[in-house]
């Protein structure tokens, strides 16, 4: 019964979508007067449908309503309650659900407190959003149904995967999809505006706070996920150069690109042409990724085991959306009008370069993910990966590194590198001073050595703005540039350092024996089997102790689980302030001894740290705009009705 | 609008198509990749190369070990890469045995085995193997380039790798292998 | 996005550390060597060559027995004195480029030498361009 609720609201979103593409392109198109009133209720309307149907897939999760063949395929009776409901997005139908839910949802927010467009940029840029989403809703509804019914029902579900009941679970999607699909509010916004052809600042200043919100849940949710395939996979990685990971780097790439060139546009009137272009790659991006991942093209381990039909079906979408986007562009951006001019030397220029390299970035990213494919074709196969990925990145990154040194510093429209030499002084001390230390030190490879005392420039450098002013009276977005671009300086800090100084210890030990990695000794005081509500395990409690400090006991566990079988490794990890003990137990070896897997990652919580920090930054700037927006908005709306009365 | 102007709008206008020029070469690359079957398998390099020197301890009490020398013998024969763990390699013993019973010399490499298991497996699934190396840390395997079991491979009588058969063998790969075989044998 | 899947096909595939076949690991899949300078080249190697029974993985890793396996090997032969380089090239002259996820300049790989060549002049130009033009008081 509820399965048919959830399936109705998902009709009658996708009908309200419908409706609101037909009223929102006639009203736009000047032929339909009346209708332009009815697109934003509808957009409204349609978001609170898909929300309903997104919420009754939880019920039917929490519920293990095995009548409903999803819940069957992908959750189980016996899971912890919270994986039953985090279950509802770890498929395929789930998270596509989601992926519609935050297009509606971002539709009927853009709706409700969207007020600085010109009437009919805003009716383009809803019927864009309408547009792409009718897309989606039709895959849902054709090929992906998450309500289609089990008859009969099935006696006990197949499980989910072992190595997604964790808290990761409930956390990495969502904001991962908030992200991806909220640049979509961005693209309809540069769809509406290139139809309408008002590409200026009003378009900007509308598109920013859509954009940095997309791009703070990203972040979140790259950082996230990073984090989760760390502790969870059990041999301490944080990033492989992976298909689908480099898929959720994409759009943050682009996102980062268009944040900066929207902040131009918004506030100095340049580059048009590229914030309007990077506000349809950003999206374009998201909506790549999802097919890469959902195709099966690309050999991933996180990719989903799909069929190729149903990649045929959003490529297709890709095709229309894109290609529709991207010839919209081609038509109508010769006719955007030049922006002002700037200077060589500007802060304007500093954000070109940055765009630039970012863009050139996302394009190594592309070319190598895909270029397995290329050779596909000549009947060879080759993998590129992380010796590939990380040189020729670095490349374009340590430039943008300097770029992003100097930057913030620089006065708008025109400077000059001597007034900002003085106070950069400081980060080129960093920068030696690191340099130094870590030559003394030694044993760092070449790319930690540079990206490690960058990062020391970097940190100084992003704090300098601040210089000479009264703090209090700073406005919290310039506190977010801070804080966000001390956050990268951060995550680069703490990558450069676990992969030049990690120390790996692996050694077979009987129960009361110790071993040494790094500052820390590690002593196996027993292993006993333990059980949880779906697994069993074999759980090692190991002694640690730094130099000679105190003794902390950790548990990790070499888990069985039952439906469906499957072997995983719980890490324990032992968190100091300069870095992270990972601890894994492995097999049991000859003569009663026990596999033991250490490692000691100095500085490794940097890189997530930074992250957040890279997201708090972000949030700062939002609320900062957000707030001064409020403040000014009455004016505007003031203004916008002064102009329409004159019209 | 300035003559200077109009010569920037032109020259920024082919730049303002390349992006949709990029995403029509991504979309044939992709839907290539779509409509090809997916092809998984890992080949071996090493076809057309002889075999690595190897000595092999036997697998079983009543097959002797494996070697190299073991294939220079002037005829061609099939060298089946199997274990008993692995399900497809029991579907395919009769295959094997049907090409022992036309006279074809197959050798074996059980791969990460005990014997009392393979003891079981060949007992339950018959016997078609001359002789059988016990490779336990997959030392031959990475030596001639295979990834996974069942693999057969056609070996002339030289000792020289000239065909890769990956996956079981089923009836329909008979004619293909029988003809690789007298290719080998040329 | 779907790194949360990270498990679902890694869960399909992948084999338990205690493998199906019940033997112990390769002698060295657990096992460092004893001397550090020769670990630290080894590991370094590991992390760079793809696991042939794993979906996208390093050798380094993964606990497929082949992967063990591999292990082993590369680490016995750093161990009798190859360089990596060799190793690498032995495993590439029997599985092909697959098997290394650092690609080989080659007649199929050469576009991903230049297009970041390309891409460099790209950036150049565009951006010289741009400044010209700017360049007015």
């Amino acid at each position: 019964m509820i399965a048919e609720l959830g399936l109705a609201a998902l009709w009658l979103a996708a009908a309200l979508a419908v409706l609101q593409l037909v009223a929102g392109a006639t009203a736009v198109a000047g032929k339909g007067k009346g209708l332009s009133g009815v697109v934003r209720p509808v957009a409204v309307v349609q978001g609170l449908f898909i929300l309903l149907s997104f919420l009754v897939l939880i019920v039917l999760f929490a519920r293990t309503d095995l009548s409903v063949k999803l819940v069957a395929l992908s959750s189980h009776s016996a899971k912890p309650f919270i994986f039953k409901i985090a279950g509802a997005w770890g498929n395929h139908e789930g998270s596509m659900l989601l992926w519609v839910m935050v297009m509606g949802l971002a539709g009927a927010f853009v709706a409700l407190f969207e007020r600085r467009l010109p009437e009919r940029t805003m009716l383009a840029t809803l019927a864009g959003q309408a547009f792409v989403s009718l897309g989606f809703y039709a895959f849902l509804l054709a090929s992906s149904n998450p309500f289609e019914r089990l008859n009969p029902a099935a006696v006990e579900g197949n499980g989910l995967n072992p190595l997604l009941q964790d808290i990761g679970l409930a956390f990495h999607p969502p904001t991962l999809y908030l992200g991806y699909v909220g640049l979509s509010v961005a693209f309809s916004f540069a769809i509406g505006a290139l139809v309408t052809r008002e590409v200026g600042p009003a378009f900007a200043k509308a598109m920013r706070p859509w954009v940095l919100g997309a791009w703070i849940f990203l972040t979140i949710g790259i950082t996230a996920g990073s984090y989760w395939a760390y502790y969870e996979l059990g041999w301490g990685g944080w990033w492989f150069w992976d298909p689908v990971e480099n898929a959720s780097l994409m759009p943050w790439l682009a996102a980062t690109a268009l944040l900066h060139s929207a902040s131009v546009l918004a506030s100095r009137d340049a580059l048009r042409t590229w914030t309007v272009m990077l506000g349809v790659v950003a999206f374009s991006m998201s909506m790549v990724g999802t097919f890469l991942v959902r195709s099966g093209i690309l050999t991933s381990v996180h990719a989903f085991a799909v069929d190729p039909e149903r990649g045929t079906f959003i490529l297709v979408l890709l095709a229309i959306y894109i290609g529709g986007a991207l010839t919209l562009f081609g038509l109508r951006a010769t006719t955007v009008a030049e922006g002002k001019q700037f200077n060589t030397v500007s802060r304007e220029s500093a954000l070109v370069i940055n765009n630039v390299l970012l863009s050139a970035i996302l394009a190594i990213v592309l070319f190598g993910t895909l270029y397995p494919l290329v050779t596909e074709a000549f009947d060879t196969k080759v993998s590129v990966g992380p010796p590939y990925f990380n040189p020729v990145g670095a490349i374009f990154f340590f430039p943008m590194l300097l770029v992003l040194m100097v930057g913030p510093l620089l006065r708008w429209r025109t400077d000059s590198l001597g007034r900002v030499s003085k106070p950069l002084i400081f980060a080129g001390l960093a920068v030696l001073a690191a340099m130094i230390a870590l030559l003394i030190k030694g044993g760092a490879g070449l790319l930690p050595f540079i990206g490690m005392a960058l990062a020391a420039g970097l940190a100084i450098a992003s704090v300098l703005p601040l210089r000479g002013r009264n703090l209090r009276r700073t406005p919290l977005a310039t506190w977010g540039m801070v804080v966000a671009h001390l956050g990268v300086a951060v995550t680069l800090f703490g990558m450069g350092c676990e992969t030049a100084y990690k120390v790996e210890k692996l050694e077979a030990v009987k129960v009361g024996e110790s071993t040494q990695v790094g500052p820390w000794q590690v002593t196996l005081k027993a292993v006993s089997p333990v059980a949880g509500p779906n697994w069993t395990a074999l759980e090692a409690a190991m002694g640690a102790r730094y130099g000679d400090g105190p003794e902390y006991t950790i548990t990790p566990q070499s888990r069985n689980f039952w439906t469906p079988p499957q072997q995983t490794a719980e890490s324990a990890l032992l968190t100091r302030w300069n870095g992270q003990l990972y601890a894994v137990i492995g097999g049991e070896a000859d003569g009663g001894r026990w596999q033991l897997r250490l490692w000691w990652k100095p500085f490794v919580t940097l890189i997530w740290l930074g992250g957040l920090l890279i997201a708090l930054g972000g949030t700062l700037a939002l609320v900062g705009r957000v707030a001064s927006d409020i403040r000014r908005g009455i004016a505007r709306v003031k203004i916008a009705e002064r102009k329409e009365g004159m019209a | 609008m300035s003559g200077d102007a109009a010569t920037r709008q032109k020259r920024s206008r082919w730049a303002l198509w390349l992006p949709l020029g990029l995403f029509a070469a991504f979309l044939l690359l992709v839907f290539y990749g779509l409509v090809r079957p997916a092809n998984r398998d890992i080949e071996s390099a090493m076809v057309g190369k002889p075999l690595p020197e190897f000595a092999l301890p036997q697998a079983v009490p009543e097959r002797e070990g494996l070697s190299k020398a073991d294939f220079a013998t002037g005829e061609p024969s099939l060298l089946n890469i199997f274990a008993s763990w692995c399900i497809p390699c029991a579907i395919e013993a009769p295959q094997l045995e049907q090409l022992r019973q036309e006279g074809v010399t197959v050798n074996g490499i059980a791969i990460r085995d005990r014997t009392e298991d393979l003891n079981g497996f060949l007992e339950r699934n018959g016997n078609p193997f001359e002789r059988i190396g016990a490779d336990n840390v997959s030392a031959v395997q990475l030596g001639i380039g295979s990834s996974g079991v069942p693999e057969t491979f056609v070996i002339d009588g030289q000792g020289v790798i000239r065909y890769q058969h990956i996956g079981m063998v089923r009836d329909a790969d008979l004619p293909l292998i029988r003809s690789k075989l007298m290719e080998a044998g040329q | 996005m779907n790194r949360f899947l990270a498990a679902l096909l890694l869960l399909s595939l992948a084999v338990p550390a205690v493998a199906q076949d019940g033997l112990p690991p390769a002698p060295y899949a657990y096992q460092q060597l004893e001397d550090p300078a020769l670990e630290a080249k080894a590991q370094k190697l590991m992390e760079t060559l793809r696991c042939l029974k794993c979906q996208s993985q390093a050798i380094a890793d993964s606990d497929a027995p082949m992967a063990g396996d591999m292990r082993s090997e590369v680490r016995m032969r750093i161990a009798a004195g190859e360089e990596p380089e060799a190793v690498r090239q032995w495993l590439v002259e029997r599985y092909g480029d697959y098997v290394s996820y650092s690609p080989r300049l080659t007649a199929l790989t050469w576009p991903l030498f230049v297009v970041p060549l390309v891409l460099v002049l790209l950036a150049v130009f565009l951006l010289r361009g741009r400044f010209r033009r700017k360049d007015e008081p």
